[in-house]
């Protein structure tokens, strides 16, 4: 092998400018900011649909806030997992890391269940009752597409955090592969407490 | 990949993140007016999410340029509400 192309294989490819440890990490900060404005199209969407309805329900009566709130304090708490993970790689303790990632995943997991609890009463009881039904009401509408396209969120990022988990478990992936799933489990826990805030409080 | 900052304070985060969210739902339950109410809301939301984005995805040790392209989406709402509020009679 010439000099060359040993300096070739050795060198890294040009180191971009914004996050100088790894492409990757651009990448994924591009994506959210892509799909933040997803979310933000939503959530204005609803707010001025909201505002130009005569009869919008109030949200914190017709939803109640106690499973939410409860599920905001999960997602935050995973989000704190999901930080440990990152620090116990970065210290090389794999079993720590294996445990908080573990307990990431649990809580996506259990917030998604929650989440369909949830829906189903609502589907099946509560909003009928109240009269703010899927073919009756935008509020229904606008409601289950933006927890919705937050849940999806959510599926994704529980199969990603296991995927992650998998091929660090076996060595492929490192502490590098594992901010970067962190910064997308970070900003679906943003974005929950945003939806939670402008659906279900305000 | 090693990073030079020191790690933040994450539980203190996380003991800000829960404090904030209480109040939050305290908030809505207040004999103040609807309009108030809804400042106060909009307020705490955006705290704990800068929070996040700061500490939890490390916004705050990264170059200022990144914390540009983060900021770009509500460059966005605020465009989306200008352009729409005119087509909306309440």
């Amino acid at each position: 092998m010439s000099e060359a192309a040993v300096m070739h294989v050795s060198a890294e490819p040009a180191e971009t400018p914004l996050t100088p440890e790894s492409w990757g990490k651009l990448g994924m900060w591009l994506f959210l900011a892509g799909d933040a404005m997803s979310f933000g199209g939503l959530i204005v969407g609803y707010g001025l649909l909201r505002h130009a309805s005569a009869n919008w329900p109030v949200p914190s009566a017709v939803l109640g806030i106690n499973l939410t709130a409860f599920m905001t304090f999960l997602l935050i708490v995973s989000s704190v997992t999901m930080v440990q993970a990152l620090s116990a790689i970065k210290r090389g303790d794999m079993p720590g890391f294996k445990k908080f990632l573990w307990l990431t995943i649990l809580g996506g997991a259990g917030f998604l269940g929650l989440q369909a609890y949830e829906w189903t009463h609502l589907i099946g009881h509560t909003l009928p009752e109240a009269g703010f039904s899927f073919s009756t009401h935008l509020f229904a509408t606008t409601f289950f597409v933006l927890t919705g396209f937050h849940g999806m969120h959510v599926t994704g990022g529980v199969i990603y955090n296991s995927c992650v988990l998998a091929a660090c478990s076996r060595g492929r992936y490192g502490a590098k592969h594992v901010e970067i799933a962190g910064l997308y489990w970070h900003f679906v826990d943003l974005v929950w407490i945003l939806i939670f805030t402008f659906v279900y409080l305000i | 990949m090693a990073t030079t900052h020191a790690e933040p304070n994450y539980m203190g985060v996380f003991w800000w993140l829960l404090a904030l969210t209480i109040i939050e739902i305290a908030v809505i339950y207040m004999p103040i007016a609807k309009l108030i109410i809804v400042i106060l809301l909009v307020g705490l939301a955006l705290t704990k999410a800068t929070l996040v984005a700061l500490y939890f995805m490390h916004l705050k040790f990264e170059r200022a340029t990144l914390g540009w392209i983060a900021v770009t989406p509500l460059l966005l709402c605020l465009f989306l509400i200008l352009m729409l509020s005119p087509d909306i009679h309440p």
